[in-house]
């Protein structure tokens, strides 16, 4: 016969014994997402003031099609539906997105501050019906992997965007000149953080050797999974330092782009 | 010296509750310790199970103030003492009297994982060859205890009741343990999805936190095995390159 606790009753949602202040934690990561995901929306459907100079906002890269001179095929095409808004950024934004969405920690983090399910460790539930990742639509959170390919491929073009924010055009003769602006340090930062988070992505770690199980026998997957494994300690850190940081790479290109903010250049 | 007051659960299987308790509580006291005293001054009868008082053997499981916790290594100084202190048996286990649980619900789990399966000897003597780096990976699951603290705080076990349908935390480490051994060659993949049902577990990680040994039970047993799940059963691609492999050797 299986447990069952006859003396402790399902007891109503939010009820525990503990004492500390344990919904601060889920209640910040509630406002820290949801102002994301509000600010996020509103940039993508922008669809201006993505791009200045050099520049390019991390959420509009790469711009397959779009007005900036960064376009990869031109402008918007002309297959497009009409009773569909464009924005550059949502042609791409769906994939970094579903990284993050499908990602271990934030599943984690917003099963409690979104779902309460449990609102926090030794706290009662609002429901008590319970299918976790087992079936649908849960169990299609096994999609991480796929999204962590797409994820490393812009990891490589945002570390491309970075690399091509440290050429500018000079005003006088028109020639291309290498330099160095806050805004090439910006998306630097956003490149090397979000590498950091994809590279310490759970799913990476098991596929560039975690699946082994005799991982010295190959000394190449042996470094990968140490690797991995070294960022993966603080994949949360990680997880938020660069969701903030695209976030602000975006705000930034775009307060230059509006000509609010100048862009210093350092040399 | 101070002055505190416990609350502290007291019944059986038929039912109980609360009772308040004073006791003087000295420096370098832990929970256990205060339990014992209160033991000894005012409730002789007072069910608690322990054994070692130094955090190894995994007997003292409780919950103080809301948070599983092994009471011999709960400082009394680490707790707000300006107000009862609440002591409470784990929720995820019936209770058999006061703050002791019938935790062999465990020990039945346990029973039907796979067992240890080695490959052949590597040498003719019958021993094998085995890697340090590839010990090391899985020796961290063997700190386990058996506080089953873990168990208690898991929300699948303690808040849905699936213990007829999900392992628990306790046993995806100890499965961990098995299947990343170097020598081992079980399969448990296809248990773990199907009769274990890893999908419950939706990687809160309030096991990691109440761990008394700090073993990193998310992130380094569930969610490999996890992946290990999606590698087998929900990803075309690596079952597509596999089958590549296969006929390729």
């Amino acid at each position: 016969m299986e447990p069952s606790n006859i003396l402790f009753e399902k007891r109503g949602f939010g009820q525990t014994s503990r004492q500390d202040l344990w919904w601060v934690r889920p209640g910040l990561i509630f406002l820290a997402l949801s102002s994301f995901i509000v600010y996020a929306t509103w940039a993508a459907f922008q669809g201006e003031h993505y791009a200045y100079g050099a520049y390019l906002s991390p959420f509009y890269s790469p711009e397959i099609f779009g007005s900036s001179p960064h376009s990869w095929f031109g402008p918007k095409p002309g297959w497009w539906p009409l009773f569909l808004p464009f924005s550059p950024a949502l042609l791409i934004l769906w994939a970094p997105g579903g990284m993050r969405f499908t990602c271990y920690y934030y599943r984690g983090a917003y099963y409690k501050s979104f779902w309460a399910d449990p609102p926090s460790c030794a706290v009662s539930e609002p429901r008590k019906k319970y299918w976790g990742e087992n079936s649908f639509p849960l169990i299609m959170q096994n999609i991480h992997r796929y999204f962590l390919y797409l994820a490393i491929l812009f990891v490589f073009i945002l570390a491309y965007d970075a690399w091509k924010a440290l050429w500018f055009i000079d005003p006088v003769s028109g020639n291309e000149t290498f330099g160095l602006g806050v805004g090439s340090l910006v998306l630097a930062t956003n490149a090397v953080l979000l590498g950091g988070y994809t590279f310490g992505c759970h799913s990476f770690r098991h596929l560039v050797g975690g699946f082994k199980n005799q991982l010295s026998k190959s000394p190449i997957k042996k470094t990968a999974y140490n690797c991995a494994s070294c960022l993966n300690r603080r994949h949360m850190n990680w997880a938020w330092f660069s969701l903030f940081w695209v976030a602000f790479s975006d705000f930034y290109v775009r307060m230059c782009s509006m000509g609010i903010f100048m862009d210093w250049r350092i040399f | 010296m101070a002055l505190v007051t416990f609350n502290i659960w007291r019944g059986s299987s038929e039912g109980g509750e609360f009772q308040r308790y004073q006791t003087e509580i000295s420096e370098g006291m832990v929970v256990l310790d205060a339990v014992h005293q209160i033991q000894a001054e005012h409730a002789n009868d007072l069910a608690v199970r322990w054994n070692c008082k130094a955090g190894k053997c995994g007997s003292c499981s409780a919950e103080v103030n809301g948070h599983p916790k092994l009471m011999c290594m709960t400082r009394m100084s680490d707790i707000p003492q300006d107000k009862d202190v609440r002591i409470e048996p784990m929720k995820s286990f019936p209770v058999i009297k006061d703050l002791v649980t019938d935790v062999s619900w465990n020990y039945r789990v346990k029973q039907r994982i796979k067992k240890f399966k080695p490959r052949p000897p590597d040498d003719e003597d019958g021993t094998w060859r085995m890697a340090q780096d590839d010990i090391d990976r899985v020796q961290e699951f063997r700190k386990c205890i058996e506080c089953f603290l873990c168990q208690d705080v898991c929300h699948v076990l303690r808040e849905h009741s699936l213990h007829d349908k999900f392992l628990g935390p306790r046993h995806l480490v100890y499965t961990a343990a098995l299947e990343m051994h170097p020598l081992d060659v079980e399969d448990r993949l296809e248990d773990l999805k199907k009769t274990e049902n890893i999908g419950f577990c939706n990687i809160t990680k309030c096991c990691t936190t109440v761990c008394p040994e700090n073993i990193t039970i998310t992130d380094n047993a569930i969610i490999p095995l996890k992946e290990r799940v999606a590698d087998r059963f929900y990803d075309p691609l690596i079952r597509f390159f596999r089958l590549f492999k296969r006929g390729r050797s």
